[in-house]
């Protein structure tokens, strides 16, 4: 029930800001796995977007939409392989209004 | 793109891009700036306060049309438990000055200003650009970047990569490792609106004084960390950071933490009835001294948070990332009217001159507190402030305990919790690492 609750919190966050949104580019992707390491695991905790969900089969998941780049993911899951980051093309990805 | 080539290149329009490339402009140079974002500052975020010495040897005119929130004419340090605050507070009519020291500033609005200095200082300022890839001679010195816009490679004799602590294009390139888990702090932040006269208000301010709170305690829930509330004219900026590793090894969410300090007792009151119009991450890095890495080689240097500049012990971060920009820009200016060549030999000139200034001497001062403050982290951010709490409320609430009974009992709390010598050596270790 607190999880719900708390997702729904962050979306809530994540609305007031600006976002111009690259369909169908993401600039995260996690690699496929059968089990999440512990750090991939700790994503779906420790991103501030809480861009990242374990689906129903155990995997972890990501959808960047409301992705704010702070990069925390890459720290911890690029060199592994785990995920590969990149920036967003030109322009686009979040747009703080005040930053 | 055009096919010319470029004095310079440089990589982001934060404080440290900006600051170099202006440099750079001013004296002539020929100056190319590239940023991902739509807007100088639509990616970077900060508390944020800013200081004016390290501007004005930029700008040094900055306060006539600069967008300036507040004058800060008080600090408050707050030791924090869940239910209280037990706080160091500094302010002084001395910082009603002609021209104020520390200012709050809103960043976007602020590198929107920085960024049409830079461009009426001459330089070329290209947004929407992501620079994809640094390009490189057959001998391996930085000639050039790709871009992803069409036009192919961009040519310089010298790239100032200015490209922030998520910087992507060193760390791919070699030229320097990613942050370590351990060395960056992942910061949230909401911005809260409030009437201009109800900040007033509440922070006893008059018109454009401002009130900071930075404060830390088991609101990092044990974690090394600091919260933060900084007064803007309409607005307050409040937020939290902890080690980057620290969140992996405690599974705390970092708005988790940001909605338990916006809802603490001693900071509700303070922003009731605010609208919030942005909630923002970054990371800081942390590391100090230690983490500093190569800052120059064949035909670049590195500034700024992408060279791990940051005081975390005086919550430094935006000084020292002008400061190095403007020093880059200042040690290619030379090298430039001496014709000599961007050579790894020559851009030497940039660290000789950094090391004479205050951002390599503070971060050598502090070389041993990250260490100190991640390692005992629990001691520092949980045990400390619970124990002062508790030693501040028995000191204030009248009980009819004899008062000796009272200190005795607060003094072997100090040492259940922390033993003899574990109160000595903190204090030792504290002491050497402050030194």
């Amino acid at each position: 029930m607190t999880t719900i609750v708390t997702k729904l919190r962050v979306e809530d966050k994540l609305y007031q800001n600006r976002y111009l949104v690259d369909s169908g580019r993401p600039h995260i992707k996690v690699r496929p796995h059968e089990r999440p390491s512990a750090t991939l695991l700790a994503l779906t905790r420790v991103c501030p977007a809480k861009c990242y969900e374990l689906n129903d089969r155990g995997q972890v998941e990501i959808a960047a939409d409301g992705c704010m780049e702070c990069g925390t993911c890459r720290i911890l899951c690029e060199a592994s392989g785990e995920i590969t980051w990149n920036y967003p093309r030109g322009g686009f990805g979040v747009l703080f209004k005040f930053g | 793109m055009t096919e010319q080539k470029f004095d310079a290149i440089v990589i982001g329009a934060g404080m440290s891009g900006n600051a170099a490339a202006y440099t750079m402009a001013s004296q002539g140079l020929k100056v190319l700036q590239l940023e991902r974002g739509e807007y100088p500052g639509s990616k970077n975020v900060q508390g944020a306060i800013m200081y004016a010495d390290m501007l004005e040897k930029i700008i040094p005119n900055f306060r006539d049309d600069a967008p300036l929130e507040r004058h800060l004419v008080e600090q408050r340090f707050w030791i924090m438990d869940d239910t209280s605050h037990t706080g160091v507070h500094y302010r002084s009519e001395d910082f009603n000055e002609v021209k104020p020291n520390r200012y709050t500033i809103i960043r976007t609005q602020f590198d929107k200003w920085f960024s049409r200095k830079v461009r009426e200082a001459g330089a070329t300022v290209l947004c929407e650009t992501t620079v994809t890839e640094l390009v490189r001679d057959t001998k391996g010195k930085v000639i050039g970047v790709c871009t992803d816009r069409a036009g192919g490679v961009v040519f310089a004799d010298v790239i100032v990569l200015a490209e922030g602590v998520n910087g992507l294009l060193g760390t791919r390139a070699g030229l320097r490792e990613s942050p370590k888990p351990e060395t960056v702090a992942l910061a949230v932040k909401e911005m809260h609106f409030l009437p201009e006269e109800v900040i007033e208000q509440r922070f006893g301010l008059k018109a454009d004084e401002g009130c900071v709170i930075e404060a830390a305690g088991t609101i990092s829930r044990s974690m090394a960390g600091l919260a933060f509330l900084y007064t803007n004219k309409e607005s307050v900026s409040l937020g939290i950071g902890c080690l980057v590793s620290a969140f992996t090894s405690t599974m705390e969410s970092p708005y988790v933490l940001l909605d338990a300090f916006r809802n603490h007792p001693s900071i509700r009151p303070l922003i009731e009835g605010s609208e919030v119009k942005e909630y923002a991450a970054h990371l800081i890095p942390e590391g100090g001294y230690k983490a500093i890495p190569q800052l120059f080689g064949d035909g670049w240097v590195v500034v700024g948070d992408a060279a791990q500049l940051n005081n975390a012990v005086h919550r430094e971060g935006s000084n020292l990332a002008m400061t190095s920009g403007r020093i880059a820009g200042e040690a290619i200016v030379q090298l430039k009217s001496r014709m000599d060549p961007m050579t790894k030999q020559n851009l030497a000139l940039y660290k000789t001159m950094l090391d004479e200034s205050f951002v390599v001497k503070d971060l050598i001062k502090y070389k041993d507190m990250p260490a100190l403050l991640h390692t005992n982290s629990r001691n520092f951010f949980m045990t400390y402030p619970q124990l002062m709490s508790k030693a501040a409320q028995n000191f204030m609430r009248v009980d009819g305990t004899p008062k000796l009974e009272k200190e005795r009992a607060t003094i072997a709390d100090f040492i259940r919790a922390r033993s003899r010598w574990g109160l000595v050596s903190d204090a030792v270790r504290l002491a050497f690492a402050w030194r």
